[in-house]
């Protein structure tokens, strides 16, 4: 059970002095209990809501700090979709020439690595971001979720750059995708999601151990081959089929090309189950980084 | 409604624990960490467990002042962590009747590359402020740092001293109802200081609570109200500001007491100080201090030792460092020593010093913190009466002159 509890309660508080009463008088007096953490706790939304101001701080300071005392600043941005989409179209494209559903190559992987990047990006961001503000977490209390979760507002901000762009490349190659494009923010809703719910639990588990910094590039960089980022699913011999169908990336990687390049519509299970994943795959990050909070100060 | 409905702040039974070493083997890493739970599935770690603080109850009526004191490692700051929730308790409950803002140190949430203007907002989200709070009180956080002309540039560029006045008038600012301040009011220059002494005060009379922990006694009797003594994580006093003050001083006369028993003390113990004795029991400013040890003797020492004194004043900050080495003294281990430290040229502030005496070889033989206490008398050793606002800032005095060259009007250097 939940032992730590927040008790509301309405009424005037019996102050020191003419001030004291005239102040609470107006106000909603609020009674926080403290008490030793349960074994199990459920995120507390409502504190998390309270606290969007330092959310909000949070990610403009990440935004902020990024691109200053850069010389091209927010080019970043786009630089980097766009010279991996390169190199991608280069290696898979032309030496190892596969095919890319009818698509030019360029284009294909840059949509590729756009869904990538915000996949990558968010949980890269929010897994180390406790440690490294660490100073914070053992000297105020704010709801320390807030932390990793606001890493990947500046995450999505690079992503609606490198979009745009991608929309300037559609226009330039000539590709309409069709009604499926308004699909687009769902699937990052829920990209978002999955991928805070890993970060979540990455996060937490960093404070502890510091391992977890070295292994998820490690990983990722992993999963960016064995996901069909830059080729497609259909260059994979039918013997591997079964497990690249497996992997919740490659539906992900399915959804996004079907929205924007116009290709085939991903199986219905495979959309469902995306979502399905990103709700479950949040939940249990949260709860696992809920009963792991309260103790953040003390190990960190 | 509820208990704290008259009061502040009401703790019950409040108890924090902290795993000290655990016995055996200790996980450094996942790999370690999950071959030691597969060669031994069944094993449950066992801990020492260290009692930080332990079954302290109080209450806290709306707009008081309380001073948390006691000797470092007392539970002060493990106290004000609990209180502000940046860490759980083990036992026991607290209830707060409002919101609680913490300083637990200068520029929290301050980033070096942001401007002064977006630590503001940085800072006061983090400490509690919505945005209409710091927006309202904004040209007041300004005015109060008097820093507005660089509000637009990179803290990282601000002096030390423009940083924390800006950092601390963020702070200051602050509306919770209640506000946990560890120690930072002792920053800036004496009139930044007691301006926020002021400001502290202004909270207190509002009707808020101010928890207040402090080793500074001037601060604690000139703010606070009442005050929780803590002694080795337990609440020993709880009442007025006379009393607690009198246990923390009575607190050093204890521990210069147990320290003076050879065994009790910190060192290997191959070779300890006998007796440190001063020539007088309080001096003048400007006198010379003669401390004299007493030395035992051990044969079976090879090698030569040395002596390193430490004179420390009332906030706990080491004045000087008289190590023998420094004046090429070795002491031979094959019989008893006594040895004479004479220290002139030190002009001391007046107030309470204690002496700590070190007894090394390449590592600490010895280690008698508290040895002695001497008095520095409230007299100026100056020549001419400038009373005590001259002589208010700094650590020490010094044998200082000026000369004074009339710049010509010529304009020639």
């Amino acid at each position: 059970m939940n032992r730590e509890d927040l008790v509301l309660s309405t009424g005037a508080r019996h102050g020191r002095g003419a001030a004291a009463s005239a102040r609470s008088g107006a106000r909603r007096t609020r009674v926080t209990v403290i008490t030793p953490p349960g074994r199990f706790s459920l995120p507390r939304w409502s504190e998390l809501w309270e606290a969007r101001e330092v959310a909000y701080r949070f990610a403009q300071r990440d935004v902020l700090l990024r691109y200053r005392q850069t010389a091209v600043g927010v080019a970043w941005v786009v630089l980097q979709p766009l010279a991996s989409a390169g190199i991608f179209a280069i290696v898979f494209g032309q030496v190892a020439d596969l095919s890319s559903d009818g698509v030019p190559y360029f284009v294909f992987s840059y949509m590729g690595m756009l869904a990538w990047n915000l996949f990558n990006n968010v949980l890269g961001r929010s897994a180390p971001s406790l440690v490294s503000n660490q100073s914070l977490v053992s000297k105020v209390f704010f709801p320390r979720m807030i932390v990793p979760l606001s890493s990947a507002a500046s995450v999505l901000l690079d992503f609606f750059v490198a979009l745009v762009l991608g929309v300037v490349l559609l226009v330039v190659y000539g590709i309409n995708p069709g009604w499926p494009v308004l699909l687009v923010p769902v699937w990052v809703v829920l990209v978002v999601l999955f991928s805070a719910g890993l970060g979540l639990a990455a996060s937490a588990l960093q404070v502890k151990y510091r391992d977890v910094g070295y292994i998820l590039p490690w990983l990722t960089q992993i999963l960016l081959y064995a996901s069909p980022v830059a080729y497609a699913v259909s260059e994979v011999p039918d013997n591997l089929r079964g497990l690249f169908n497996a992997n919740p990336l490659t539906w992900m990687l399915g959804m996004f090309r079907w929205s924007l390049l116009g290709l085939d519509q991903p199986p219905l299970w495979q959309i469902g189950g995306f979502a399905i994943a990103a709700v479950v795959v949040f939940y249990v990050g949260a709860l696992f980084f809920q009963s792991w909070e309260r103790n953040f100060a003390d190990v960190i | 409604m509820s208990r704290a409905a008259g009061k502040a702040v009401v703790v019950a039974g409040l108890g924090k624990s902290y795993r000290v070493g655990r016995r055996g083997y200790r996980p450094n890493s996942v790999v370690e960490a999950a071959t030691e739970r597969l060669r031994h599935p069944l094993r449950r770690a066992v801990y020492e467990e260290f009692r930080a603080l332990d079954d302290v109850s109080f209450e806290v009526p709306w707009g008081e002042a309380v001073g948390i004191v006691g000797r470092n490692g007392a539970g002060k700051s493990t106290l004000l962590k609990l209180l502000t929730r940046i860490t759980a308790p083990t036992r026991g409950r607290i209830e707060l009747a409002g919101r609680i803002g913490s300083l637990l140190e200068v520029g929290t949430g301050f980033h070096p590359e942001l401007t002064g203007r977006e630590n503001i907002f940085l800072s006061g989200s983090l400490l509690g402020m919505n945005r209409g709070e710091i927006r309202r009180q904004f040209d007041s956080i300004v005015d109060f740092s008097g820093v507005e002309k660089f509000l637009d540039t990179p803290v990282k560029r601000y002096s030390s001293g423009m940083y924390v006045r800006l950092a601390f008038a963020v702070a200051a600012h602050l509306e919770t109802e209640i506000l946990a301040i560890d120690e930072v009011l002792a920053v800036g220059d004496a009139e930044f200081q007691a301006k926020s002494l002021a400001k502290m005060r202004d909270v207190a009379k509002d009707g808020r609570t101010v928890l207040y922990v402090s080793h500074q006694m001037q601060t604690v009797t000139a703010l606070c109200t009442s005050a929780l003594y803590l002694e080795r994580g337990r609440l020993e006093y709880y009442g007025g500001v006379d009393g607690a003050l009198e246990r923390y001083r009575a607190s050093f006369a204890t521990f210069a007491a147990a320290q003076s028993d050879a065994s009790r003390r910190a060192g290997t113990g191959e070779l300890r100080a006998q007796a440190v004795r001063l020539s007088e029991e309080s001096y003048e400013p400007a006198e010379d201090k003669l401390i004299e040890i007493d030395l035992d003797a051990n044969p079976a020492m090879i090698g030569h030792y040395f002596v390193s004194v430490h004179l420390n004043d009332d906030n706990g900050v080491v004045v000087v460092q008289c190590d023998s080495r420094n004046v090429g003294v070795w002491l031979d281990p094959a019989t008893p020593q006594s040895v004479t430290l004479s220290i002139s040229d030190l002009w001391l502030k007046p107030g309470r010093y204690t002496v700590d005496v070190f007894v090394c070889k390449t590592g600490i033989l010895d280690s008698w913190e508290g040895a002695a206490v001497f008095e520095v008398l409230p007299v100026s050793p100056y020549p001419e009466l400038a009373g005590d606002e001259a002589m208010s800032v700094g650590t020490v005095l010094s044998d200082f002159s000026y000369r004074v060259d009339p710049a010509s009007s010529a304009g020639a250097s």
